[in-house]
């Protein structure tokens, strides 16, 4: 009797074992199973846990989400990831990142991945494969699939604009009517205009843009100016040759054209500003135009004091060497530490799929999708896409080496010092910076 | 029956069982025994304190970075100290540093004691007024780095709008955070404010213990308030007080949080105090070699001044 009971024991375990192995990941096989996924606490995390309750239905593998605020971001997630910690089993890390985590193994490289689950790079904006997924860049080594498209914008007080007592004052001034800037001059002409008026009874101000010191801010508003002024990180035709490029008369034109911008026309207070100050400056009404990402924009639209008919939405205004703006947004990468890789890749393949980004969309989301993007009813679809699409046509980004954080805090400092605290000018600055980011690629071993 | 003898053979066990742990610490020489009892405190210190500290010291020579574990370790000599000790940015994170300390304990140091002489004093409620003094150094640095920013706040900060009714001027003329010459006082301001109680508690504890015979004695010599102030009072006092500033001083320099919630070291690197810059530079930039290197520069200097001020103090308590 005891050696029939153990024969049954043995052979049942022999069975559930095989259906283990054969299922795989189904989800009878994965249920109990939960994987963590680690991002920035924002209104499209919230989307994004409202969308993974699809897949935790159909696959049956739970979704646990580590959200930490922006300020706090990079610091957290990057310590973790150098601490070799396996708290998150995905990521949805910063596009800048993306070099040191290929470089030091953080991420697990997906191109095999990608191949043998039909997954085409083909079939996301090509701006964001290049920022979100490839290093080195415009190489077909991929380590994250495109999830947030994203990119600088700007909100404007669309039912300030359209008062007449308003329109017919800056026409008085500025001898056009009031509409929105196509240029960085015509921008600094309406905060300036708006900068200090009542409005209602009340104080308004200019624009609220990033001038925060401890990240990133004041780096991802000054590139919009940078860029549409001529700044380039390096000679295109020699990497890593920044003399002349970083620093290039027309770069200081631009970076005088930011400081200018703060000094006349943000909000008293404003010298620490990042996202969530600028949300608070919009959504107060205390500011005519917010420089913000997009991410942002649809609870913006939903915000009952100042969303609906009176906000507006546009992209970067052109400067006088072109039209560009500073690229936001990261993709989605499993984590190399995981334990549960298999779950984690089965999560990509999913939000891979065409209704899922369709779905994310609809959300709150930004997909990268072309299926997505290239629909002919997307730019009516919200009345941010059209800019959105726009925006994510003439993104650029800043560095994403390995030394990237490095690099940004050189900027952080250089530029904090000259438009917030009035040191030097902006020549000095950019000569500073070129000095400090060679010095930073020398210590890399980079030959310039 | 069967439970009886059970607990009775483990009641045996423990008879046998104690006379014999007993004997054998009982056969221990004191010196053993006092080894016995600290020994686990000293692996302690030495697993979290002492071999932190060497491995610190080793990394500074080197060109290690903790984010990237499988580059090749160099051996740099003293390059980063080198390089850290001529590096203007660093001499001018020194000067905020020590602008911030100097400023700091002075202001706390003065008010700390005028605070607990007055405390000193038996008035009516004098309880009640300590324990709301002593309530700002309760209070989370986190907590106090984000209150007082929005105490700061040009538009809607009570600390600018207090100073726009006394000025008559406007409560958004002037920003304290963002101001590069009001800036290093904003964060003066607000850590004399969360620290001054403490202090003056130091100082207190200094005053309680004259003897009020010495003031008695001084009375029937018919010396003056003043008098007896200056010649009982400050010197009785003064070992406490100079304690007082070795604490406040040494944290001081340490200081982290709550300038990191104020200003973020910002505008520019107008408040960036050595902590500071040695984050950014081990957590953010992981330059983990270089930030050792400047970490190491950064004790010896307070181990320094420390040991320098404690001979002082000893002085001062031997007159």
């Amino acid at each position: 009797m005891k050696r029939t009971l153990k024969a049954l024991v043995f052979a049942c375990g022999a069975v559930a074992s095989a259906f283990g192995i054969a299922a795989g990941t189904t989800p009878a096989q994965a249920q109990g199973k939960t994987i963590t996924l680690c991002w920035a606490a924002w209104d499209p995390a919230n989307a994004l846990v409202e969308l993974s309750k699809d897949f935790t239905a159909k696959t049956g593998i739970g979704m646990k989400f580590e959200f930490v605020p922006w300020t706090n971001y990079a610091d957290r997630f990057l310590n973790e990831l150098n601490s070799r910690g396996s708290l998150c089993d995905l990521i949805i890390g910063d596009s800048q990142w993306i070099g040191g985590a290929a470089e030091n193994g953080q991420y697990v490289k997906l191109n095999d991945f990608f191949k043998k689950e039909g997954i085409s790079m083909d079939d996301y904006m090509p701006a964001t494969v290049v920022g979100y997924s490839e290093w080195p860049k415009n190489t077909p080594n991929y380590w994250a699939l495109p999830a947030m498209g994203d990119a600088v914008g700007w909100t404007y007080r669309k039912d300030w604009f359209a008062r007449p007592d308003v329109q017919k004052d800056f026409k008085a001034k500025y001898g056009r009517d009031l509409a929105v800037p196509k240029t960085l001059d015509e921008l600094r002409d309406i905060a300036q205009f708006f900068q200090g008026r009542e409005i209602d009874g009340k104080k308004v101000y200019g624009a609220s843009i990033y001038t925060e010191r401890g990240s990133e801010g004041i780096t991802m508003g000054v590139s919009n100016y940078l860029y549409d002024y001529g700044f380039k990180y390096d000679d295109p035709k020699k990497p890593y040759a920044m003399d002349g490029f970083v620093n290039s008369p027309v770069a200081v034109k631009g970076l005088e054209a930011y400081k200018d911008l703060y000094k006349c026309c943000t909000p008293p207070g404003a010298s620490n500003s990042y996202m969530s100050e600028g949300l608070d400056a919009f959504k107060s009404g205390q500011v005519a135009l917010q420089m913000n990402f997009f991410a942002f924009f649809p609870g913006l639209y939903k915000d009952p004091n100042v969303g609906g008919d009176r906000i507006g939405f546009f992209v970067n205004p052109a400067g006088p060497a072109g039209q560009a703006t500073q690229l936001g947004g990261q993709g989605i990468s499993v984590v190399s530490y995981s334990k549960n890789q298999d779950e984690a890749l089965q999560y990509i393949k999913w939000f891979s799929g065409a209704d899922v980004q369709k779905k994310w969309w609809a959300l709150g989301g930004y997909s990268c999708a072309k299926s997505v993007l290239n629909d002919p009813s997307f730019p009516n679809s919200a009345p941010f896409a059209k800019e959105f699409l726009q925006s994510m046509g003439m993104v650029m980004d800043f560095w994403a080496e390995p030394s990237y954080a490095q690099l940004l805090q050189a900027e952080q400092k250089r530029v904090h010092d000259y438009v917030v605290a009035d040191k030097g000018t902006a020549k000095e600055a950019l000569d500073g910076l070129v000095k400090d980011w060679k010095a930073i690629f020398k210590e890399e071993g980079k030959k310039f | 029956m069967n439970d009886l003898s059970a607990s009775s053979r483990i009641n045996y066990q423990a008879v046998m069982v104690r006379p014999s742990v007993e004997r054998r610490i009982r056969g221990l020489s004191d010196k053993a025994l006092a080894w016995l009892f600290i020994t686990p405190t000293i692996v302690l210190l030495l697993a979290i304190n002492i071999f932190p500290l060497l491995w610190t010291i080793y990394l500074s020579f080197t060109n290690y970075r903790a984010n990237r574990p499988n580059a090749p370790t160099i051996w740099l000599g003293t390059d980063w100290y080198q390089s850290i000790l001529t590096d203007p940015d660093i001499w001018a994170a020194m000067q905020v540093t020590a602008h911030f300390v100097i400023w700091t304990v002075v202001i706390e140091t003065v008010l700390g004691f005028g605070l607990a002489f007055l405390i000193d004093k038996k008035f009516r409620g004098h309880g009640i007024w300590t324990t709301i003094i002593l309530l700002p150094m309760m209070l989370s640095p986190a907590v106090v780095g984000n209150f007082w920013t929005f105490l700061y706040q040009p538009q809607i900060g009570l600390f600018n709008y207090v100073v726009a009714f006394f000025t008559s001027g406007d409560a958004s003329s002037f920003q304290m955070l963002g101001d590069v010459r009001l800036s290093p006082w904003a964060i003066v301001i607000v850590d004399a404010w969360m620290w001054t109680p403490y202090v003056m508690l130091i100082c207190l504890a200094g005053l309680r213990s004259i003897p009020d015979y010495i003031y008695e004695a001084a009375e029937v010599d018919r010396a003056s308030k003043w008098r007896q102030f200056w010649s009982i009072t400050l010197p009785m006092a003064l070992p406490f007080i100079m304690l007082a500033v070795l604490f406040r001083g040494i944290e001081n320099f340490k200081m982290f949080d709550m300038v990191n919630l104020l200003t973020g070291g910002g505008p520019g690197s107008t408040t960036e105090v050595a902590s500071i810059t040695l984050k950014r530079a081990a957590f953010e930039s992981w330059r983990t070699g270089y930030s050792s290197a400047f970490a190491i520069i950064l004790f010896v200097t307070v181990f320094g001044l420390a040991n320098i001020y404690v001979k002082a103090l000893n002085k001062v308590k031997s007159r």
